[in-house]
């Protein structure tokens, strides 16, 4: 992690109709760091993302990513970051290489540096064995690890993961968290949204949204001990729950 | 454009991975030719015939007994007069009424031409055009028969062919236009709206919408290989109804498949709206079903003749792009027709993909854009 900013968001407004969805949010994401992105559902989350993905343009605020502006040039920054949803996201009738080469492919990466890259992944997954084989046939353990490492196969800036573990057994998780450090050892951002709070706590900051606004952000640590509980997931529970509660 | 080829090259995988849509592609055309062709009856033996004889001459008396020798024809009737035909058809024992009329014989060699009637059950046009067929065959041959005879001039008998029942007679040929029209509604809407929807139910379009592909190139990429597919059915179709069942195509090729490739164009941009409308893969197969498949079977004149139809079903189905398509291929490839007999069909067509076009593309991006979460 270093002090480079990859994500540049200030006093972000995106409203549909009357609805705010996300309120004045403003927040700096860092090169090779690990953001957790929390909230309950309709939080803002999916809105935020989607600005911060090129999908959706913000209302008001400034938003760079990859150094490249939102609401001006939203097709830019698809070309900097990669995306894995919590829905599965590969071609189940296609093979393990098939799959690598077509998303090489869309990122507009060389045939013979596909090649070459999808060797090596392939080896350090030990995925060797798996190269030929259709996405259907393989166990959904090792289905979301190929579909984290295509997401970040062509090298972007940053990896948005909306909920990647969904569903997922705890071994899993965790080989996938272990591949999460790896990218983001690599110098590639991870900015991840999760619903498991003990996930919230590997990762080096974390946010949680709540009816729009960013109620907190510090690393886990010094979450813990301002709002002084023991788990990110009582923190999560003490800070929205009242507000919930109340409408 | 290497992005957009990385993902074209996908969808063919898709297609070329899956044994059932291959059997859609492929094996349905060929399947449902072989049906609808062999159902056509090709041979005629014993048809029950009607004869009306006003000329009670030498000439008349010689074609009905030639009528009557042959294997195809057994005359039912002799009928006395003009009121006894239709309930010589209502009885169902017959297929055609042949009619001579007075001085059949004098004119024939007087004048050196004669009019015969036919008047064929027209509601089995199938039936009807063989029946007419083989007896215009006998009569040109006896009239050539004549010509030795009579050195002076050349006797004509010109067959008056009438249809009882379903006076514009659909050619039995027919089913090929329709074939035509009902694949390529069936691969190029149904087909592509299924696949897009698949993108939406599974998940992946969104991982698509967040790549540096732009929504349009997703898109055509989705499509131009149901193009690509949907042409190469066509010239199956066509080779098959010309190897198979002798059907050349009369009129021009070139303007045929270009007629097929904008009516491809048309499926495509149904087949974008219809996915753009649901995010369900049974609820795209059930609207495309609904609104394309039945009405190209039942309205587009494939299978019932709209001119029998009640009036209100002949302006329903003047919005529906099947119909024109018929008349188009109907046209080119029956009838021989060119573009200045089609134009009008063949505008409206591109009309109507304009429209489609214009009103997926709408709301593509509606969809994409801020309704969403």
């Amino acid at each position: 992690m270093t002090d480079q900013k990859v994500i540049e968001v200030e006093q972000l407004v995106k409203k549909f109709g009357a609805f705010v969805a996300n309120d004045n949010l403003t927040f700096d994401v860092y090169k090779g760091e690990i953001f957790g992105f929390l909230g309950a559902n309709g939080a803002g989350k999916t809105t935020a993302i989607r600005i911060l993905c090129g999908l959706s343009r913000p209302t008001f605020g400034k938003v760079l990513v990859a150094g490249i502006d939102a609401a001006r040039n939203p097709e830019g920054i698809k070309k900097r970051i990669g995306y894995m949803s919590q829905r599965f996201s590969l071609y189940e009738d296609l093979t393990v290489t098939e799959n690598i080469e077509l998303y090489g492919g869309i990122y507009g990466m060389k045939m013979k540096e596909i090649r070459t890259r999808t060797a090596g992944l392939l080896k350090r997954l030990a995925f060797e064995q798996y190269g030929n084989t259709l996405i259907r046939s393989l166990p959904l353990g090792l289905r979301q690890k190929l579909a984290f490492a295509v997401a970040v196969f062509h090298d972007p800036d940053i990896v948005f993961l909306d909920e990647p573990t969904s569903g997922v057994d705890p071994i899993t998780r965790r080989q996938f968290w272990e591949m999460i450090w790896e990218t983001a050892a690599r110098g590639i951002t991870v900015f991840v949204t999760t619903h498991y709070m003990d996930e919230a706590e590997y990762c080096d900051r974390v946010t949680i949204m709540n009816e729009g606004k960013i109620v907190a952000l510090d690393t886990p640590a010094a979450l813990r001990a301002n709002y002084g509980t023991a788990s990110i997931e009582e923190l999560f529970v003490k800070i929205t729950r009242p507000k919930t509660a109340a409408v | 454009m290497k992005r957009f080829m990385a993902f074209v090259r996908k969808e063919f995988l898709h297609i070329f991975r899956d044994y059932r849509t291959l059997i859609i592609l492929f094996g349905l055309p060929a399947m449902q030719i072989l049906i609808f062709g062999y159902a056509v009856r090709t041979d005629l033996t014993n048809a029950g015939i009607a004869v009306l004889d006003n000329a009670h001459d030498e000439v008349s008396a010689e074609i009905i007994g030639k009528l009557e020798a042959s294997e195809f024809f057994e005359i039912k009737f002799h009928l006395a007069s003009y009121d006894a035909i239709d309930a010589a058809f209502k009885q169902g024992k017959i297929k055609e009424v042949v009619i001579f009329p007075e001085n059949f014989g004098a004119s024939l060699t007087r004048e050196g031409n004669a009019t015969v009637s036919i008047i064929a059950d027209g509601s089995e046009p199938n039936t009807a055009s063989l029946v007419t067929g083989y007896t215009t065959a006998i009569l040109n041959d006896y009239s050539s028969t004549l010509t030795r005879q009579v050195t002076s001039a050349l006797p004509v008998i010109n067959p008056e062919v009438k249809m009882y029942f379903n006076p514009n007679l659909e050619s039995h040929f027919m089913f090929v236009p329709g074939v035509i029209t009902l694949i390529l509604i069936l691969v190029s809407a149904l087909m592509t709206s299924v696949t897009i929807v698949r993108e939406k139910e599974f998940g992946t379009m969104e991982v698509l919408l967040v790549s540096p592909l732009k929504p349009w190139q997703i898109i055509i990429g989705k499509v131009a290989p149901y193009f690509f597919l949907s042409l190469v059915n066509v010239i199956v179709i066509l080779l098959m109804a010309w190897f198979v069942f002798g059907l050349p195509v009369r009129g021009s090729v070139a303007l045929l498949i270009a007629e097929c490739m904008l009516y491809i164009l048309l499926g495509l941009a149904i087949g974008i709206l219809v996915s753009s409308s649901v995010d369900k893969m049974e609820n795209a197969i059930f609207i495309s079903f609904l609104t394309l498949m039945l009405p190209s079977l039942l309205l587009s004149g494939f299978i019932f003749p709209i001119e029998n139809m009640p009036k209100i079903y002949d302006y329903v189905s003047m919005i529906l792009p099947p119909r024109w398509f018929v008349e188009i291929i109907r046209t080119v490839m029956i009838k021989g027709g060119g573009l200045a007999v089609i134009w009008k069909e063949t505008l409206i067509l591109a009309l109507m993909t304009l429209f489609f076009i214009a009103l997926s593309a709408k709301k593509f991006k509606v969809r994409l854009g801020e309704g969403t979460k």
